[in-house]
């Protein structure tokens, strides 16, 4: 009974570290891969070539960095929302070392060129396994941690990331049913148009469920608190959480607009995802407003910056997403850069910057400090990831939108105006931007690492003792 | 398209498992305040404490006998 007089910090340390440390790992690919699509001589084969590294880059913001953030960031909450310690320290310890030796089989598999083949979900047979292991393992610790809590309401944000956990376990297994061929090599049981639509089920609902649910849940928890005010309508965010696992289900279809799924599957696919902007408003608009009354903290408060500007860009992605999911749009956008823009807009401005400001505020925490080793630097890093974000959108906008001009444009003659290389030529100078934004966006991420380092470096890891519960219901 | 059959019957499923998890939720009353919750994270003071720095591992907090469920 000793432990439970204090939570246990030590796993959400480990993974807040490893978020910062995965996230400059994942962007370096990231610049890397961008350069190279810039200066093609960069691509060293075999083991260093773009195809290669995409996969590793994906994977290492979205499951590395992301993962270990959501991760580090829920256990964190469950834990203080619920006055209780985890479940199991154990069984955190093997969550935390789990996870990061399916991250570094990945790291090592990939650039070998072993894979899968399914966006994604590269990773071969043995070790979509072992994750399928970890997964449940973070899912036992999570909800039992959940079920014996002190505190009767459970707070939205253990809703988000219950949602959050149940669903990626759904979709992973789903997605990765395999027949093994060899110890490196399996097929997927699914083939041709099934496949395709099976992956995109997944490719979308990891999308709505990994990376919007899981840091919803973070936002909810962590703008209320570093803001200093309540959530602006609690009765909204139960309303959102509801709303939202109702309808992104559906959604997957409209990644294949004009393909052979049938016609129907695609118009019920744009049509959810239309829906979907309703209850991701009403989000953003109840992350935004709960600073009413208080907006004056922005001027002052990197953290509240990038927290705040993270809600920005996740309503400007959530109503871009299904504006490119009706079809004439998305004849034009489809295959296009301007998917990639707007994939970024949503993983550097709403992921990564929620993600970020979070880890502002745990570390301290953490490490018994009041506040980060530096503020200041913090701003710099605000303002780094901004502009990085701001020169990739932009950038893949212009050059989405031309690619998808060129290759439609026929002359009066029904042949094709522009041969498909005069598009890649146009494209050329928005990819040096592209790349320029990432290296401002990487810099940020390295001086975040500094002033994490230096702050642990004056600080002292602690776990901070369990409140009694408060006498409110 | 075969996958609509495993697809379609899996999201109709899941739709009916999250609203029995709903109807659950609204028995067992986790909608009753919607208001307090909120200002329920802000009374938790999670700023790193003075007293904390040398007292992590031994100290125990006095037993909560506040188990509201």
């Amino acid at each position: 009974m000793e432990n439970q007089a204090t939570y246990n910090y030590k796993v959400v340390r480990q993974f807040a570290l490893m978020t910062v440390v995965w996230g400059i790992v994942g962007m370096l690919v990231g610049v890397l891969i961008a350069a190279q699509l810039v200066w093609p001589e960069l691509n060293v084969g075999p083991y260093f070539h773009f195809g290669r590294l995409r996969a590793l880059h994906t994977s290492g913001v979205i499951f590395a960095f992301g993962g270990c953030g959501l991760m580090a960031t829920s256990l964190y909450v469950v834990q203080r929302t619920c006055n209780v310690r985890l479940l199991s320290d154990k069984l955190a310890a093997f969550v935390f070392w789990g996870y990061q030796a399916v991250i570094v089989s990945v790291i090592i598999t990939y650039p070998l060129g072993i894979t899968f083949n399914k966006e994604y979900a590269e990773m071969e047979w043995p070790i979509k396994v072992l994750l399928a292991i970890v997964w449940v393992a973070y899912a036992v610790l999570f909800f039992g941690t959940l079920a014996k809590r002190k505190v009767k309401h459970i707070y939205v944000a253990n809703w988000f990331y219950g949602g959050f956990i149940l669903a990626v376990a759904l979709l992973h297994i789903v997605n990765s049913a395999f027949i093994p061929v060899s110890m490196w090599k399996s097929y997927s049981v699914y083939s041709g148009a099934v496949d395709a639509m099976v992956q995109w089920w997944y490719g979308h609902n990891a999308v709505g469920f990994f990376l919007t649910a899981g840091f919803l849940g973070m936002m909810y928890y962590f703008v209320p608190k570093q803001a200093g005010r309540p959530i602006y309508s609690y009765r909204l965010s139960v309303v959102h959480f509801w709303a939202l696992i109702f309808t992104y289900m559906w959604a997957g279809p409209h990644h294949l607009h004009y393909t052979a799924l049938p016609d129907w599957t695609q118009s019920l696919g744009m049509v959810f995802s239309l829906i979907l902007l309703a209850p991701s408003w009403g989000g953003m608009i109840n992350g935004i407003m709960t600073l009413s009354g208080a907006w004056h903290k922005l001027r002052t408060d990197p953290i509240l910056k990038f927290l705040i500007t993270a809600l920005s860009f996740y309503g400007m992605s959530t109503f871009e997403g299904p504006m490119m999911a009706i079809k004439t749009v998305n004849a034009l956008s489809h295959y296009t850069d301007w998917t990639i823009g707007h994939v970024h807009s949503g993983a550097l401005g709403w992921v990564a910057m929620i993600t970020i400001g979070s880890i502002y505020y745990l570390i301290p925490r953490l490490f018994n400090r009041e506040q980060m080793y530096s503020i200041k630097l913090i701003e710099v890093h605000f303002w780094m990831a901004t502009l990085g974000v701001v020169l990739y959108i932009s950038s893949m906008w212009i050059a989405g939108v031309t690619q998808g001009l060129m290759w439609r444009a026929v002359n009066p003659d029904g042949t094709l105006t522009y041969a498909f290389i005069d598009a890649v030529k146009a494209t050329h100078p928005y990819y040096f931007i592209r790349v320029l934004g990432g290296l401002c966006y990487f810099g940020g991420m390295v001086l975040m690492l500094y002033n994490v380092l230096r702050t642990i470096a004056e600080g002292k890891a602690v776990d901070a003792q369990i409140p009694a519960v408060a006498a409110h219901a | 398209m075969e996958s609509l059959y495993l697809l379609i019957p899996l999201s109709v499923l899941l739709a009916f498992l999250i609203g029995a998890v709903f109807w659950w939720c609204v028995r067992s009353g986790q909608f009753e305040d919607l208001e307090g919750p909120a200002y329920r994270i802000l009374q938790d003071d999670d700023a790193p404490h003075k007293e904390a720095q040398n007292s992590a591992e031994t100290q125990k907090t006095p037993d909560s006998p506040a188990d509201e469920r």
